[in-house]
């Protein structure tokens, strides 16, 4: 197959990846939009084998078969509770192949470059394993905190930020080294150094955020194993890599964004990683200020049997707890009785950006009952009769 | 330990203490309850009832009193003319009790309960602090009131409070002023208003102006700037002579037009201010009514006669001082739970046995008596516990707000510029050194991620988990270099890290697409 026809194909598949993220906008061509994903990745991933010479076809062949049908097994397993879990663990993978594909670059590079381009050639390397290191161990540890392997508490050792700018010094330092050196033996050192510096700094970073700051987190890594496929593209010379990459660092970047309007956070300090150090989510203002008054399932009852319209706020708790059916029973119940029953979700419930909608559609919950935040807030207190929140469990 | 709730002797007095509810929540907080007989009836609440959900009916008033070791009741205690005996000698020695004592107006019985060691709680005496909003009986009774007040208006009222357009003519709206928007006030104006009539409200706390309006009334303001009437705890302080002065010219004027007026204007520690004259009410329309909320301590206006309705000047002048002993059962489950949220509080282990602990604003406010020691008043707060907020939260002034304002534009002005200048440097750079072919690449990852941000925008929140996951597949694209690697590997090293590669960033494409595909299914209109 000629370059040519490659580049085509290639083409194809970006086209069909943007309509892919296209189609997610909305509930009826989402479906779809997943179809056009597919038929991307398949196009582009018949181009390569199609244009590379035969002499490693069977191996390519097998790690690909391999490696789906995996990944199929996985994700037909898999509890819809345990979504954030499984999205952070793709993500590191996403992360150890750049670093291995970083290092393949670097060893044994597909094209031969001299002078600028070389030295260009080099950064991306370096940056390409950097993101890919940090997205893998981060990921990995978010992964970890999300399935309670790792306490979700945050991790605060004293001088943290100080460790992280170290951390990034000592990785531009490697990096002045890895562009000086010639040989090809110190590179890999410096390479490997730097690998494991960034690996300790993706596992910090991630440490030190609390469970309930979690959304951020994943988006954020989802950001980042975005940039990193784009940085191996530049590395490759790879334009399909290239517009990938920025497209899912683009969306991870703007749902990160998203989640941190929602919480109140500035952007630049969650993707410094300054983030996490208050537990502001949900500390109270003023907390003299607010009154919680415990009541017990049978006045839940009685409430919602008086009520005409009902709004139910879920949380990380209704994950937790695998209330998920339990509220979707009531919510027939309750729409059987002629009562109005809207669901209330807030950006950041859960542990993934759209969590709760997932875990409701799961119970069959229709779509339609969801509401935006800022449309429920606006809309008057006084039309409601009961606010039901399901709480989230720090 | 056993809680006993006594028939009201007080006449008139319809209201109980404890509801079967309530005392079915009491005994869950570990104690026994007794109840008078036909303590509740008045409130239509049987004995019968009571027995069901778990209390015992005592057999005579005086061994109810002898054998509680916790009384809760609504009026302060009073001497029984029945038994010729007064019912605080009536209580054990040591024991509690829960009601109102207005302990500013009884000195006498708070020493007669401080000499038997009765440990008491004053309900009106509660700090006003949101804390204790769950025990506040004053707030509760005052909802009642204004509530039944337009309803007593109403009644002796000649006309519909709502205009109507009929066949037989056209009936013009009523229209009420209130005077006072504290609980009560704004009650009587969300009553009022829910029947139909013109509401106007006015109270010296400029503060509640948007209260006022959000239930639906007109403020009338004074042309007054100076003057804020808003005293400690959320009431009223006394206002200086000028502005009573406009005040005054404001309900004359507004007297000539109204047809209900309903006042519950108080201050703290005072007697009601007179606000209604004489010469208002006679300028009043005919068959115009006024409901003095205030009537117990005086009134506001100066004709009512405390408990009584009398007509004067062709107006009726309603004067009840127990409007929400006329709501007896309302009245008495909203007291009921208050009592109820105060002695939960005074049991935390829920064991049934009270703990006073003086530490605690909310019970500290409320203990009026200890043991044998009189501990009303309260010590005055180091910071008065009106709206002083904590340091920190306090709502800044307008200055404070345009100084922060102006502050974080500049900041965020500052901050715009150097992203600006760092963009164009580093556009400059890659312009001025990089080689051609990277320029071509960085063109298309320019566009991409604009591409990227346009598109991923109108995703909507529901979908976002799939669209983490969808991107997430996607971004397993990375297999295609991979590939390209492990096709032209010389050394096994190279190889087995392409390899790795591949497999791995394969299972991501895999995983990836399957479990968007499963999440989607389950979504449906």
């Amino acid at each position: 197959m000629g370059t040519g026809l490659v580049s085509v194909a290639y083409v194809v598949a970006s086209v069909l990846f943007i309509f892919s993220l296209g189609g997610l906008s909305h509930q009826e061509s989402a479906r779809r939009g997943n179809l056009y994903g597919v038929a991307g990745i398949l196009i582009a991933l018949v181009a390569t084998m199609a244009s590379v010479s035969d002499s490693g076809l069977v191996a390519i062949v097998i790690a690909v078969l391999v490696g789906a049908s995996i990944g199929v097994a996985i994700a037909n397993k898999v509890e819809m509770t345990q979504m954030p879990q499984l999205v952070a663990l793709l993500h590191s993978f996403v992360g150890l192949a750049a670093v291995l594909v970083g290092f393949s670059g670097y060893i044994d590079p597909l094209t031969h470059t001299t002078g600028a381009e070389h030295t260009i050639k080099l950064v991306e390397v370096f940056v390409g394993i950097f993101i890919g290191a940090i997205t893998f161990t981060g990921s990995l540890i978010a992964c970890g905190k999300l399935d309670g392997r790792i306490d979700s508490k945050a991790l605060t050792l004293p001088g943290r930020h100080l460790m992280n700018l170290a951390a990034l010094a000592v990785s531009v330092l490697l990096g002045a080294w890895f562009l000086g050196t010639d040989s090809m033996a110190l590179g890999i050192l410096a390479l490997v150094l730097m690998t494991v510096v960034a690996a300790v700094l993706g596992i910090h970073l991630i440490m030190a955020i609390g469970g309930a700051d979690m959304p951020v987190v994943v988006s954020m890594l989802n950001s980042y194993s975005g940039w990193a496929a784009a940085s191996i593209g530049f590395m490759l010379g790879n334009d399909l890599l290239i517009v990938t990459g920025a497209l899912v660092g683009s969306s991870g970047a703007i749902l990160s964004y998203i989640m941190c309007k929602a919480m109140n956070r500035s952007f630049i300090s969650v993707i410094l990683g300054g983030f996490g150090q208050t537990s502001s989510s949900s500390a109270a203002v003023g907390s003299d200020d607010q009154v919680a008054l415990e009541t017990s399932a049978d006045e839940v009852c009685e409430e919602l049997r008086n009520a005409d319209s009902v709004i139910i706020v879920p949380g990380y708790g209704m994950a937790v707890a695998q209330a998920q059916s339990g509220v979707s029973d009531m919510t027939k119940l309750l729409r059987e009785r002629g009562v109005t029953v809207r669901f209330g979700i807030h950006p950041v419930a859960g542990r993934l950006p759209g969590h709760m909608n997932v875990l409701l559609a799961e119970a069959h919950v229709p779509t339609t009952s969801f509401w935006r935040w800022t449309k429920l807030t606006q809309t008057s207190r006084a039309q409601m009769s009961c606010w039901l929140s399901v709480p989230t469990t720090q | 330990m056993k809680i006993g709730i006594p028939k009201e002797i007080f006449t008139d007095e319809r209201r109980v203490a404890a509801t079967p509810p309530s005392v079915h929540k009491l005994i869950a907080l570990g104690y026994e309850v007794v109840i008078e007989a036909g303590a509740g009836e008045a409130a239509h609440y049987r004995d019968e009832a009571y027995e069901h959900v778990g209390a015992t009916i005592a057999a005579d008033t005086h061994s109810l009193w002898s054998e509680a070791d916790f009384i809760l009741k609504v009026r302060a205690p009073m001497h029984n003319a029945a038994l010729d005996k007064h019912e605080a000698d009536l209580m054990k020695e040591g024991a509690f009790l829960a009601s109102y004592i207005w302990p500013g107006q009884n000195p006498e019985l708070l020493k007669n309960l401080a000499a038997r060691n009765i440990t008491t709680f004053a309900i009106d005496s509660l700090p006003r602090i949101s804390r204790a909003q769950k025990m506040d009986a004053l707030s509760a009774m005052a909802n009642i009131a204004g509530y039944r007040a337009v309803v007593e208006a109403a009644n002796h009222f000649g006309r519909f409070f709502t205009g109507q357009m009929t066949a037989a003519g056209k009936v013009p709206p009523a229209k009420v002023m209130v005077i006072g928007a504290g609980v009560a006030g704004l009650a009587a104006v969300g009553a009022a208003n829910s029947l139909g009539a013109i509401v106007r409200a006015f109270d010296t706390r400029l503060e509640v102006k948007e209260q006022i309006e959000s239930m639906g009334a007109e403020f009338l303001q004074l042309d007054f700037d100076e003057e804020e009437g808003s005293g400690t705890g959320g009431y009223a302080k006394q206002m200086s002579d000028e502005f009573i002065k406009a005040e005054m010219a404001l309900f004359a004027e507004q007297a000539k037009e109204v047809d209900i007026i309903i006042t519950t204007a108080l201050i703290p520690g005072k007697p009601a201010p007179k606000l209604i004259t004489a010469d208002m009410v006679k300028s009043m329309k005919p068959g115009s009514v006024i409901v003095d909320l205030a009537s117990e301590r005086g009134g506001n206006c100066e004709l009512t006669e405390p408990g009584k309705i009398v007509n004067q000047h062709d107006v009726t002048l309603i004067g009840y001082t127990d409007l929400p002993s006329r709501m007896a059962k309302v009245a008495s489950d909203l007291y009921a739970t208050n009592l109820f949220h105060l002695v939960t509080e005074l049991t935390p282990e829920k064991d049934g046995q009270p703990k006073v602990n003086m530490e605690d604003d909310v019970i500290r406010g409320l203990t009026v008596v200890q043991n044998n020691d009189v501990t009303w008043p309260p010590p005055q707060p180091e910071t008065p516990v009106s709206p002083k907020p904590a340091p920190g939260t306090e709502e800044p002034s307008a200055e404070q707000k345009a100084a922060a304002r102006k502050e974080s534009e500049r900041r965020s002005l500052i901050g715009k510029g150097a992203a600006l200048i760092l963009t164009i440097a580093a556009l400059y750079g890659v312009g001025a050194y990089a080689p051609e072919s990277f320029l071509r690449h960085f063109t298309v990852f320019v566009l991409a991620c604009f591409i990227g941000w346009q598109v991923v925008w109108n995703v909507t929140a529901s979908l976002h988990t799939p669209l983490m996951s969808v991107t997430n597949a996607i971004s397993g694209i990375i297999v295609i270099g991979a590939i390209l690697h492990l096709a032209q590997a010389d050394s096994v090293a190279v190889g087995i890290m392409a390899f790795m590669a591949v497999l791995i960033a394969s299972i991501n494409v895999g995983g990836g697409f399957r479990v968007t595909h499963r999440m989607l299914k389950m979504f449906r209109r």
